[in-house]
């Protein structure tokens, strides 16, 4: 319940955007993001909700620790809380 | 090593990993006394758990997880009251960790098991959704850190349905910081402060903090690299006896932090005082929503009569969780006489072994800390 998770922006729709993570695609709400987002920038999303633009140039490491937590996914409490928070957004 | 995570760790750069081992070691060779480091953040701990990062630790440097995980600091009244409003026939809607916490009387999932209708969501949007569909009146059970309430707050300002409204049992971090800090027992020298929380509020909110309590902070995150890192800063701080905010998670966390998001958080939220579970009373470390959100307020919309139905509550095991020294860092999962026995996490007898950022389902998990006592 408690981590962000790092996706990409779609497409942005008012207060929603289309974000992947990783293959699965998401509305994600923009009510909380710091700055406005476009398409081809990462958002750190938490509960459906993203609370940060992500600079890009800091990507890449961000991605690696998630990356690494999601190949080793099997039964791992920190890949299930990603899994959950990748869950949080409205299917689409 | 003990843990079975620990045959499939992955470090994204070892010998990045080994040079702060390195440094480490050098940094806490000639120390007189040991140091003890505390972090606020059950996804450091899992972090830290699931990647063995103890054991790359110096013998003399010590972390140990504060009160991070935002299940585990909920209150007793305050699932309590979800349970009672539950069995009052309202839909209860929580995030799936909430599910199985232990209240006074039974958990949410015991009261779903009885006939009440609990549903587990994953964002406070998706309650809202809920409320949108129902014709009954709809109670989010609303629990997280600064981080979710801001969330809960995007919903109250969206314009949700009169049937929504929030049980708010949110926390606010840096108030429990003092708290710990003030611990004589813990003696902790300096915080490794959680880099999604910073996220909204910024790393300048510890520069207060540092001033008052005179214990370094470094904001770190998540990742095996980012939380060495920030342990090598942390440590330089406390030998040099600098006190200061070092920002060490620079691409998630800005000095001000997320200013749409505070004005969000406070323009719903107030702080209030109140028990955090087995840590202590934290002034201003809740948020309840203001007078003004009254409307969407379930303790103002609904009576919530607990003592009368807490009345012959019999006794559980819980009285002998050990929950609250953990969390303060004076107690391990292996002093808990219940650990791995009575308390499991298919039947946890404590909110330290239901959360997966709780220390103790941590450590039943991944195995606690390598050069500690064994079970
Ligand atoms: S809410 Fe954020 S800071 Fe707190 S434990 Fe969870 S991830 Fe860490
Ligand atoms: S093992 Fe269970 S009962 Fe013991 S402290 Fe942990 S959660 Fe509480």
């Amino acid at each position: 319940m408690c981590l962000g998770v790092p996706g990409k922006v779609l497409e942005v729709n008012d207060m929603t955007a289309l974000v992947d993570f990783w293959g699965v695609r998401k509305q994600v709400l923009l009510h909380t993001v710091d700055s406005p987002v476009a398409p081809g920038d990462y958002v750190l999303v938490h509960v459906g909700f993203a609370i940060r633009r992500i600079p890009t140039g800091q990507i890449e490491e961000t991605l690696a620790f998630y990356e690494t937590l999601l190949r080793t996914a099997e039964e791992d409490l920190m890949a299930a809380d990603v899994q959950e928070e990748m869950g949080a957004g409205e299917e689409t | 090593m003990t843990s079975k995570a620990s045959e499939r760790l992955e470090f994204r750069d070892p010998k990045q990993v080994q040079a702060f081992q390195r440094a480490l070691e050098h940094l806490c060779a000639d120390l007189k006394t040991p140091i003890s480091i505390m972090h606020v953040c059950g996804s450091h701990e899992q972090s830290i758990a699931r990647f063995g990062l103890r054991s790359l630790l110096p013998p003399n440097l010590q972390v140990i997880m504060g009160p991070g995980c935002p299940v585990c600091v909920t209150d007793m009244p305050e699932v309590d009251e979800a349970v009672y409003l539950a069995e009052q026939g309202v839909i209860l809607a929580t995030f799936g960790d909430m599910f199985r916490v232990p209240g006074t009387v039974k958990s949410l999932a015991e009261a779903k098991a009885e006939g009440a209708d609990v549903r587990i969501v994953y964002s406070p949007w998706e309650a809202l959704q809920i409320a949108r569909k129902a014709e009954r009146e709809v109670v989010f059970f609303a629990t997280g850190f600064e981080t979710t309430a801001v969330a809960t707050a995007a919903v109250i300002l969206s314009g949700p349905p009169p049937n929504l409204s929030v049980l708010s049992a949110h926390k606010y971090i840096p108030p429990v910081m003092e708290i710990v800090a003030e611990m004589p027992q813990t003696r902790i020298q300096g915080f490794l402060a959680a880099g999604h929380a910073a996220t909204i509020t910024g790393w300048k909110i510890f520069e207060r903090f540092v001033e008052r309590h005179g214990i370094p902070v470094v904001v770190g995150g998540f990742e095996p690299l980012d939380i060495l890192s920030a342990l090598v800063q942390l440590v330089e701080l406390i030998r040099r006896g600098e006190r200061r905010v070092v920002n060490a998670y620079p691409r998630c966390v800005t000095p001000e932090g997320n200013r749409n998001a505070q004005r969000l958080l406070w323009e719903v939220f107030q702080t209030e005082s109140g028990v955090w579970r087995g840590i202590a009373y934290v002034p201003n470390g809740n948020l309840r929503l203001r007078p003004t959100y009254a409307w969407a307020d379930a303790r103002a919309r609904f009576q919530i009569r607990l003592s009368e139905w807490l009345h012959d509550a019999p006794p559980r095991l819980t009285q002998e969780c050990l929950c609250g020294n953990i969390m303060a860092g004076i107690a391990t999962p292996y002093d808990c006489r219940l650990f791995g026995k009575e308390c499991v996490p298919e039947s946890p007898v404590g909110a330290c072994m239901v959360s997966s950022e709780g220390t103790c389902r941590i450590w039943y998990e991944y195995g606690g800390h390598v050069k500690g006592p064994t079970p």
